[in-house]
């Protein structure tokens, strides 16, 4: 069984005036099956957590240890965390011009899955993955992220969960920026890929509306760059009535 | 920092057609009495090198080239005292000769339009006139393979294809010198050539052309230029209709390595009723100080009712240190026009490209390589000569291999 294991994580980022540390002593642990909201204020350090989990090279990690069924994942270069089983869903993908949504799909499925699907199947397998997620089919031929909207952003990045089955799935406020309808749509593709009970799931989020529609197993609350309350989902109907000020009162906010 | 400049002045335009998805673009869409493609040149095309003053470099034509690379050919201190070892295939009913330049083939498709055209114009011994006769249609490319071996060459050929007949021709460009010569292709009524230019050269070459395209009654061309090498390559392919029905494609790739500089100068004349044309340049940059410059002229003509033309450059920089200058231009003078549009757009390949690709498993070197393949992909499978096309994927392949 997959579990990501994060101990005392501290993490830095160059600024102009020296280094700061973001995260400062962050312990989780993710199994799967298991779907973990983390809850923040801006600020907090949530997106930190995530894109320094997915290697991102801006950040400078400080201390402690992220594990992944024991293997150590920051050992590993951006490339071998996804093909370990990371996926990070991004808040802002990134536009890459030249390269159709079907030729990076394909690429990227053939890297994960070590040898190139089969390509009738493969071509079948995208086709209802988009259908799911009401994606319109000439989608796949135009370059990746390059003039969609928000809601395009986010489903093409759910498609590429639901086609690349990671062990653990990291969404990084993929809830921003949506209308009700694509919540909607987004929600049932993140769902479809936890009942099937391989992913271990780490939803980050500044909102609790995306948890009505994804039931976490466990809410964290982060603030001032580790967690500081942990408990079930009932914790997020309380961050719901009473917001984040108690937590941001004792710490400075970051 | 990597610079992408344009001329602000429109968005992507297109007038009497949809507009295109997705570009962005910088340019110009004139509706005038006066050609500024015409009037912003500091001298009207002539065939005499003195008729052109010695160009200073801020000169419209001449702002973004280096003259100083230009080893004299600019101001009348080169010499020809080089070697080019030329190699013409001609499958067989083509005829190759080489003649005087008082030839009444030469110089019919098109006249020098800047100093250094006419200096190659005033300076060639003998021209290379290659005949495809009447109806014939060639089952293999006519190929002349154009090797330098260091010093100045000038040079003239005139490829005559005459009414009906097809032909593929394929210069290719290689190894070292300086090298200044004009193309004439007349293209038949009725027929069908596809004209590739490929400059592979090494990259101390300097290299300067002005092909002329004029394209006969209901024919149809194709240009195919290709430029990796040299230290310098500025080149001026150009159609003009000589009556209506004529379909012209220009096709146009390109890549820019460190101090390279490589400008390609498009001008599309519309001059005939109801002909067609389609530009599409792309180029990928990289490495310090490599330069990239592309004008696209279209001039639609009074008397050209019924035009339909597009012209689009892209280019992707894949490095800090690189420059493009992307500078597309459409002038019209008539309204009775199926379509006109342009459309101009540079992108970067950044740090955080490279992270999104790789965070989806895909490695580091595998990732350039996907994004500078699909970037061309679509524009090589237009090319239609199969060898060509082989080789300007291996040597995409080769150049990135030399980035990493």
């Amino acid at each position: 069984m997959a579990t990501l294991e994060i101990h005392d994580l501290r993490v830095s980022v160059e600024a102009d005036n020296g280094s700061r540390e973001i995260l400062k002593g962050v312990d989780l642990t993710v199994k799967q099956g298991e779907t973990h909201a983390i809850m923040g204020p801006n600020g907090s350090g949530k997106s930190t957590l995530a894109y320094s989990l997915a290697g991102h090279p801006k950040y400078t990690i400080t201390g402690g240890t992220v594990t992944l069924d024991g293997e150590d994942v920051l050992e590993m270069s951006v490339d071998e965390r996804a093909r370990a089983g990371v996926f990070l869903a991004m808040q802002y993908p990134v536009e890459v011009p030249g390269v159709s949504v079907s030729n990076f799909l394909r690429t990227s499925a053939t890297a994960i899955r070590g040898e190139a699907p089969k390509l009738r199947l493969w071509v079948k397998e995208v086709k209802e993955a988009m259908e799911r997620l009401s994606m319109d089919p000439a989608f796949a031929e135009r370059n990746v992220n390059e003039g969609f909207s928000g809601g395009e952003k986010k489903r093409h990045e759910i498609l590429q969960l639901e086609l690349l089955k990671p062990k653990i799935a990291i969404l990084d406020e993929t809830d921003s920026g949506l209308d009700v309808d694509a919540l909607r749509i987004v929600s049932e593709g993140v769902n479809r890929v936890r009942e099937a009970g391989e992913v271990g799931t780490l939803l980050i989020t500044h909102y609790t509306r995306i948890l009505r529609y994804i039931k976490p197993d466990f809410v964290h609350v982060f603030a001032n760059g580790r967690i500081v309350e942990s408990g079930g989902a009932e914790l997020a109907d309380q961050l719901e009535a009473e917001g984040y000020d108690k937590y941001v009162k004792g710490g400075a906010t970051a | 920092m990597a610079e992408a400049q344009n001329s602000p002045i429109l968005d992507s335009a297109r007038l009497g057609a949809p507009p295109s998805a997705g570009s962005t673009t910088a340019g110009a869409i004139a509706v005038a009495a006066e050609s500024t493609v015409a009037t912003r040149m500091s001298a009207p095309p002539s065939f005499d090198v003195a008729d052109f003053p010695v160009p200073h470099g801020r000169e419209e034509e001449w702002r973004f080239t280096p003259l100083e690379r230009l080893r004299g050919l600019h101001d009348g201190t080169a010499v020809a005292n080089g070697t080019m070892k030329a190699q013409i295939d001609a499958p067989e009913g083509v005829t190759v000769e080489s003649v005087d330049r008082g030839d009444e083939r030469i110089g019919k498709a098109g006249t020098p339009v800047d100093r250094v055209a006419a200096q190659a114009f005033s300076s060639f011994a003998k021209a290379t006139v290659v005949t495809v006769p009447k109806e014939t249609v060639l089952a293999e490319p006519i190929r002349v393979a154009l090797h330098g071996e260091g010093g100045t060459t000038f040079g003239h050929t005139v490829f005559d294809i005459k009414p009906f007949a097809e032909a593929i021709i394929v210069i290719d460009h290689t190894g070292d010198g300086v090298r200044a010569a004009n193309v004439d292709i007349l293209v038949g009524d009725g027929a069908k050539v596809t004209f590739v230019s490929v400059q592979d050269w090494d990259d101390t070459a300097v290299h300067t052309s002005q092909h002329n395209a004029l394209v006969g009654r209901d024919a149809s061309f194709k240009s195919v230029v290709v430029t990796f090498g040299g230290d310098l390559v500025r080149l001026h392919p150009r159609v003009r209709y000589a009556a209506p029905g004529g379909e012209a494609e220009m096709l146009g790739l390109y890549f820019t390595d460190a101090s390279q500089h490589q400008e390609h100068r498009l001008l599309v004349t519309h001059d005939a009723p109801h002909c067609k044309s389609n530009v599409v340049y792309k180029g990928a940059l990289q490495g310090e100080g490599a330069h990239a410059v592309w004008i696209g002229d279209v001039l639609i003509e009074k008397t050209a009712e019924g035009t339909d033309t597009y012209e689009m450059n892209r280019n992707l920089v894949l490095t800090d240190g690189a420059r493009v200058d992307s500078v597309p231009n459409l002038e019209i003078e008539t309204g009775e026009i199926v379509g006109a549009g342009h459309a101009s757009a540079t992108g970067r390949f950044d740090d955080e490209q490279l992270f999104y690709l790789q965070a989806r498993g895909i490695p580091a070197d595998e990732a350039r390589r996907l994004v500078v393949r699909g970037f061309f992909a679509e524009l090589v499978q237009q090319i239609g000569v199969p060898d060509i096309e082989e080789r300007l994927i291996a040597k995409i392949e080769a150049e990135l291999e030399a980035s990493v």
